[in-house]
């Protein structure tokens, strides 16, 4: 699946989101290039997970969403998700009582899925297809949420922190599959490792308060030490061998 | 001795039925987490339909035995995907709405019921094997009890393949886990709301048959006075979790039972204190998922 070159593959306006009343997105509007990866970055709390739910219909919200030009912000999740956007969440959220084959087998949605790409970017799953997801340690439940978005042909993959509490050996293999990934299919990522974000990203958009309130280069703003201070409340200086 | 194992057969008869009622209340509180209290209603109807075709064939055969637990199965399956696609649905994450309508919905039909076969109990008659008694360790048992284990064990297994080896089936089971997830997935999981329901109505209506038989009659509140154990052996199992469901029941059953004929007929007491018990000490109950 692929959407026309130029075009945003997503283009989010004025979206608003809340979680039994609470309003957890103010005012996010934001565009998708059909390619690469595109980050969203900020500090704790300052709606970015709730920013991917609301765009999948996980939590209540209002605002105009167009996936490839098609307004989907009125679909139920699974249709959402049925016209090709693959969603990684938050702290896995792999089946725990399913064997990693189930976790895949739930997750396919097509004729043909791409299982050769996943056995090829994580070989660790292959000899573990029988296993149950909840024994597995996080970081291969990491690779079996990943590989359960990857094993579709998606127009474009969601993905929120896939390196939130790996060991930095992991967080390595993870990236080399995003990156790998972002080859194919466009990324929306939300992450907090800046090194991960300075070597995967192309557009960052970083959100405070439920609002966009920067829109740039990711490495423009991470090379920024000052704005990256002000707007992430870190400095963006490459500290380990993830950002090569 | 033979007091012992009448007890403990009788109780796994019993245990027998609470599961094929629990069993669906589980699936369905596992993933919708909705608790149905319309369940009885299911069993009821189950119950007097099959006692009515059953009769129509020869109450007396085992035709007619056979005839009357399809009718109370299909019956149960197909009233309770109805009420999931006609009552339920609408409501659809309104759990304190849904939990009101099943509540209205055993309600008017107990009443339904008694409007159409009268209030009082009517006592039904089967295969004559069934009467008899078989002698097992000196202890002079119903065989009725060895139908409803048998038929019991065989819902357990099949519900179980039907868990491990479908798609549905794994939808299920993880929907049971992270509803919400499943969706992500691309999956509508409302239509597997329609199927949990069809399954424990249909093993509700089984199960209503197979309670006429073992109480040896049929009434509006047959359904409602099942139901109570049911509750409490789905929570005492854990709330979605169909082996908690099995394990509970031949427990809840077997307490009553001993405790009735030991404790001077204070087994309903008993049961209820072991519900206090381990909602005090496990509040998940024995296999639920620790929150």
């Amino acid at each position: 699946m692929t959407s026309t070159p130029g075009e945003p593959v997503l283009a989010v306006e004025h979206l608003r989101a809340d979680i039994d009343g609470q309003q957890v997105v103010e005012d996010v509007s934001l565009t998708v290039p059909s390619s690469g990866v595109t980050a969203i970055l900020g500090r704790n709390g300052v709606g970015k997970t709730s920013t991917l739910r609301a765009i999948l219909g996980l939590i209540h919200r209002t605002g105009d969403i167009r996936l490839a030009g098609e307004r989907i912000d009125r679909l139920p999740t699974h249709k959402i998700v049925q016209r090709g956007v693959g969603y990684v969440p938050e702290d896995r959220e792999v089946f725990a009582k399913l064997t990693v084959a189930e976790n895949l087998r739930l997750a396919v949605r097509t004729a043909q899925p791409r299982h050769d790409l996943v056995d090829a970017l994580f070989p660790d799953l292959v000899g573990r297809r029988d296993q149950v997801a909840g024994t597995l340690s996080g970081g291969q439940q990491q690779m079996v949420s990943l590989a359960r978005a990857l094993v579709n042909d998606n127009r474009i993959l969601l993905v929120d922190e896939p390196t939130k509490g790996l060991a930095p050996r992991v967080v390595l293999e993870v990236t080399d599959a995003l990156e790998e990934a972002a080859k194919t299919v466009p990324i929306l990522l939300v992450e907090q490792n800046l090194d991960v974000v300075r070597r995967l990203a192309g557009p960052a958009i970083v959100i405070e308060g439920g609002r966009v309130v920067h829109t740039g280069d990711a490495t423009a703003l991470l090379d920024d030490a000052d704005l990256t201070t002000r707007l992430l409340g870190v400095h963006g200086d490459i500290s380990s061998e993830v950002a090569r | 001795m033979s007091t012992v194992v009448l007890l403990a057969v009788t109780g796994l008869g019993l245990g027998a039925l609470y599961f094929l009622v629990a069993s669906g209340l589980s699936l369905i509180y596992g993933l919708m987490h909705v608790l149905n209290f319309a369940h009885g209603s299911f069993l009821t109807l189950g119950a007097f339909l099959g006692w009515m075709v059953a009769q129509r064939i020869d109450a007396t055969s085992w035709l007619g035995f056979a005839v009357s637990m399809l009718v109370g199965a299909a019956v149960g399956a197909l009233v309770a995907a109805l009420t999931e696609l006609v009552l339920i649905r609408p409501l659809y994450e309104r759990h304190i709405e849904q939990v009101l309508v099943t509540v209205g919905l055993s309600l008017a039909t107990v009443a339904l019921f008694e409007g159409i076969w009268g209030s009082d109990a009517r006592f039904i008659r089967g295969p004559e094997w069934l009467d008899r008694t078989t002698s097992i360790a000196g202890a002079a048992i119903p065989n009725d009890r060895f139908v409803v284990i048998a038929v019991a064990g065989v819902v357990l297994v099949a519900i179980v393949m039907f868990l491990r080896h479908t798609r549905y089936g794994m939808i299920i089971r993880a929907g049971v886990e992270n509803r919400a997830m499943v969706t992500a997935l691309g999956i509508d999981v409302r239509r597997s709301f329609t199927l949990v329901f069809t399954i424990g109505g249909a093993a509700a209506g089984l199960g209503g048959v197979l309670a006429s038989h073992y109480f040896g009659y049929v009434s509006p509140s047959l359904g409602g006075s099942l139901l109570i154990f049911a509750f409490i052996v789905t929570v005492i199992g854990g709330l979605g979790s169909l082996t908690g469901a099995a394990v509970a029941s031949v427990l809840v059953a077997l307490l009553q039972q001993f405790a009735n004929y030991y404790l001077s007929g204070t087994g309903d007491f008993v049961v209820v204190l072991a519900l206090a018990a381990v909602l005090l000490v496990r509040p998940t109950g024995l296999m639920g998922a620790r929150a």
